[in-house]
């Protein structure tokens, strides 16, 4: 270890490197503090960080340079974040910004002159029953008005630490409207693993197969088929990743989870480490849930301490298993489970070439097994009370229930637990939708639905989804809706692949043509193209399903992209008249042939 | 039918541990790519190698060859989507090939020929970047940049220096360098660096080099990319 040029910084990044270790798996959880402390990672951060985990200064700048939390400029001492997300505009979040810049003299994206304070977007933030939201300095905000903005201003102003405002700002509520198997019926710590300890990792693996449980992060995987790779599969170490990104916009259910049902969680994890023989688990904590930790640590010591976690677990003879939190920094991309593992081990986060897959080779190039933290609620459920009961209830392919996180036009909304098959009629009366007229169904990288399709089923033989259940009502563009999203992937895209890293920012550019009302027909086809080759070209499912709420509502809405488009056929996205307005001023003129 | 697959109908052998590009290299069958060189461990992100296997497209740089294997190639739906890519990637650069040195040697430009690429087709983003010409011999214009990491990849796995890497994410994705000022005349390049060979755009170039070789007379001036590169060459 070589030592550091900049000794004061070095002195304020000690205690860190202390606290977190230095293994280069520890980088991005030491940058997410340094950060904190200096409101950006300087340069010299970098140098002294690289030289202290030995490793290149291009490592760290890669890091600090591809999560939207941490900043290689300053960001200033109050850092706040209005949640980007299509229900906080339909709450009125542009409005809100706007005014909350104003009132601080700042401009969207810069920190203002004496450092204080800078404003920007960020994807959602997970709260979206109780927006419109933001993040100060990471500590979310919610149910935004002028009178709680205008408080936030003052506490600013005033220079008050965010841990001493008033705790009324951060209340975030649960919001729980229809409790089933997993939310609703008591658990009791440890009663899984006691299940599974009886029967063994073999007949417990086998239960799971009974259960017919699939994965809850969306793309239905059988978890069964999972865990019995990875238990197949020869390492030094097997891993138990449990993923709580939640990047998905509208899907808040897993904050739920963590929040009031964390132990169900946790035994999951357990129960899962058993049938794998994993000594290790690690928990993906979206850095938009960072509020959370330090209840989940608490959560994580309780069972330490009632013998649900450590060595010798519940009495039984080498069942050693440890949890351990990671933050993420804000990127999308690392919910998907191999960028997520590169996340872990410190990395920035990109998608790893398949063959060969986490059961075989993940964390740490270990057999791994990474799975939604639903799913792992309901394998604690499944431990207890067996397959058979889990697979009573649902539908055939869809065993189980399903937590919809409901949000948009909605007089309730927050989260419902149903058993798979539901419709999404059942679910919009619940709700108390008022003139429903369409629904974003798993989040922008799901189906947009029109009103004719409300009588569709939520399960996998139907309408798979991750959860996230975003109303419409009547009179609502859904081309806004379809624009938002396509900037939330144009954001989110990781840059590795050029389909995806090209692909997601042109179809945002010709959103934005469109909007500003100078698309034609041609450039509805050229969607059409884009959406084609992203889907046939992308490296994973980010690129693979950008396309589709442009692709879904050119399809089922394509009046709300028509009525905007001029008559021709072609108009260049290039405004010759409108570059030539900086010399019109310059010369004073704005005659007839001063224009084209 | 074991250890060998199929490509646009024609039977091919392949040793395990093969990608399907490796395997059609070896029995020159020409593939497009741009990151890849097989010099190095494959990297899968340019996409142009897409290949279809059995129904799937799949990188083929990365995937494993396997028995039975049914890849189409040289089709008129991948070299359109592989247009595309190379659109992209001129689009969102700036790459001005008649007044770029790199010109005729060019992988990028030599393929934009092979593929029958005639017009930009997207808007082009004439994104800022910056070009540093700090190092005494070798000049960094991030403008033709295509973040196909090979630098990277050979000043780790071959120069052991980690002189570059990439920073940013999506679109503002940006090659840094292994420095404190973040300049390459503070870094540890040298001018026989490996890293320094494999850049396949005039992003990396040589200085007190240029037109040595005159336009007319450089490596794809005389020969398509598919020959060369089916031929072995590829820095
Ligand atoms: C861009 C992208 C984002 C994803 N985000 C999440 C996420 O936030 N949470 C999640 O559980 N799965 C997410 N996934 C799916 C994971 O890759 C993976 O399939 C899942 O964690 C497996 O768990 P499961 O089998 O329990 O569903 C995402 C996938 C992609 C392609
Ligand atoms: S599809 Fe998008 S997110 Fe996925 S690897 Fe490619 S650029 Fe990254
Ligand atoms: S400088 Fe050249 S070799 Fe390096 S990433 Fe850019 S294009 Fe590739």
């Amino acid at each position: 270890m070589e030592p550091c040029e900049f000794p004061h910084i070095e002195q304020q990044l000690t205690p860190v490197f202390k606290r977190q270790g230095q293994g280069a798996d520890r980088l991005l959880q030491i940058l997410l503090e340094a950060q904190d402390i200096f409101h950006y990672i300087p340069a010299g951060a970098l140098d002294c960080v690289a030289a202290q985990l030995g490793v290149p200064r291009t490592r760290v700048e890669g890091v600090a340079g591809f999560y939207s939390f941490l900043s290689l400029e300053s960001v200033g001492e109050y850092r706040v974040l209005f949640s980007d997300n299509i229900t906080d505009h339909m709450l009125g979040k542009p409005e809100l910004m706007q005014y909350f810049c104003n009132k601080l003299w700042v401009e969207p994206g810069r920190v203002s002159e004496d450092d204080l304070v800078s404003v920007d977007s960020t994807s959602c933030t997970g709260m979206c029953d109780q927006g419109p939201a933001a993040l100060v300095n990471g500590w979310p905000l919610t149910s935004l008005d002028h009178n709680r903005l205008d408080l936030v201003i003052e506490l600013i102003r005033a220079r008050k630490p965010v841990a001493d405002w008033p705790p009324m700002l951060f209340e975030v509520g649960d919001n729980i409207h229809r409790a089933g198997v997993l939310l609703g019926e008591p658990f009791e710590a440890g009663a899984g693993i006691k299940a599974a300890l009886v029967r063994g990792a073999e007949a417990t693996l086998k239960e799971v197969e009974l259960s017919n449980l699939r994965g809850r992060g969306g793309a239905g995987f059988p978890t069964s088929r999972k865990w019995g790779a990875c238990r197949s599969s020869p390492g030094t170490a097997h891993y138990v990743v449990c993923n709580a990104d939640e990047g998905e916009p509208g899907t808040f259910k897993d904050r739920v989870l963590l929040t009031s049902h964390a132990d169900q969680v946790f035994e999951g994890m357990t129960v899962a480490a058993r049938v794998v023989g994993a000594a290790k688990g690690l928990l993906y904590l979206r850095g938009e849930y960072r509020y959370l930790l330090q209840r989940l640590q608490e959560t994580l010591a309780r069972r330490r301490a009632a013998g649900l976690l450590g060595r010798s677990i519940l009495g039984g003879a080498g069942f050693d298993f440890e949890i351990e939190i990671h933050l993420g920094a804000g990127a999308y991309i690392c919910g998907e489970e191999s960028a997520l593992i590169e996340s872990l081990e410190g990395k920035r986060g990109r998608p790893r070439n398949r063959p060969p897959f986490p059961v075989a080779h993940g964390y740490l190039d270990q057999p791994t097994v990474v799975d939604n933290v639903e799913t792992f609620a309901c394998a604690a459920r499944i431990a207890e009370k067996g397959g058979a009961w889990f697979a009573g209830i649902g539908t055939p392919e869809s065993s189980g229930s399903k937590i919809l996180s409901v949000s948009g036009d909605c007089a309730r909304p927050g989260i419902y637990e149903y058993p798979f098959g539901v419709t999404v009629r059942e679910v919009l009366a619940d709700c108390g939708a008022e003139e429903p007229f369409a629904v974003q169904v798993s989040g922008p990288s799901g189906t947009t639905l029109s009103w004719r399709e409300f009588d569709r089923r939520i399960c996998f033989e139907d309408l798979p989804t991750a959860g996230a259940f975003m109303v419409f009502r009547r009179g609502r563009d859904m081309f806004d809706a379809a624009s938002n999203f396509a900037r939330f992937f144009a954001h989110e895209s990781c840059g590795f692949c050029t389909p995806c890293r090209v692909g997601t920012q042109l179809q945002r550019k010709i959103m934005d043509k469109i909007a500003g009302g100078h698309g034609t027909a041609s450039d509805l086809e050229e969607l059409k193209g884009l959406g084609r080759l992203m889907k046939d070209m992308s490296h994973c499912g980010l690129g693979h399903t950008a396309p589709n709420p442009v692709l879904d509502t050119l399809e089922k809405f394509p009046d709300m992209y028509e009525r905007r488009l001029k008559a021709l056929a072609f108009e260049p996205a290039f405004d010759l008249d409108g570059a030539l307005a900086t010399a019109r001023r310059i010369t004073g003129r704005d005659d007839e042939w001063a224009h084209v | 039918m074991s250890d060998t697959l199929t490509i646009d109908g024609k039977e091919i052998p392949y040793r395990p541990g093969q990608t399907i590009m490796d395997a059609a290299m070896a029995a020159g069958v020409y593939i497009p790519h741009l990151c890849h060189n097989p010099e190095f461990k494959p990297h899968g992100s340019c996409k142009l190698c897409m290949v279809n296997v059995n129904g799937r497209n799949v990188a083929s740089c990365t995937m494993p060859a396997a028995s039975g294997m049914t890849v189409l190639n040289d089709t008129p739906e991948l070299n359109g989507a592989r247009r595309s890519l190379l659109q992209m990637l001129f689009a969102e650069g700036n790459h001005l090939c008649p007044v770029c040195e790199r010109s005729g040697n060019c992988h990028l430009q030599a393929l934009a020929y092979y593929l029958g690429m005639t017009n930009p087709h997207y808007v082009q983003f004439y994104p800022s970047r910056e070009v540093d010409a700090s190092h005494p011999d070798v000049l960094l214009d991030r403008n033709r940049c295509i973040m196909c990491e090979l630098c990277v990849r050979a000043s780790s796995e071959v120069d052991g220096k980690d002189v570059f890497g990439l920073s940013g994410r999506g679109i503002q994705t940006r090659l840094v360098v292994n420095a404190p000022t973040g300049l390459l005349g503070d870094s540890a390049l040298a001018v026989s660096d490996k890293a320094v060979q494999v850049c396949p755009t005039g992003a990396l170039l040589i200085k007190r080099q240029g037109y040595r070789v005159p336009v007319g007379r450089r490596m794809f001036d005389h020969k398509p990319i598919s020959v060369v590169q089916t031929e072995g060459g590829h820095d």
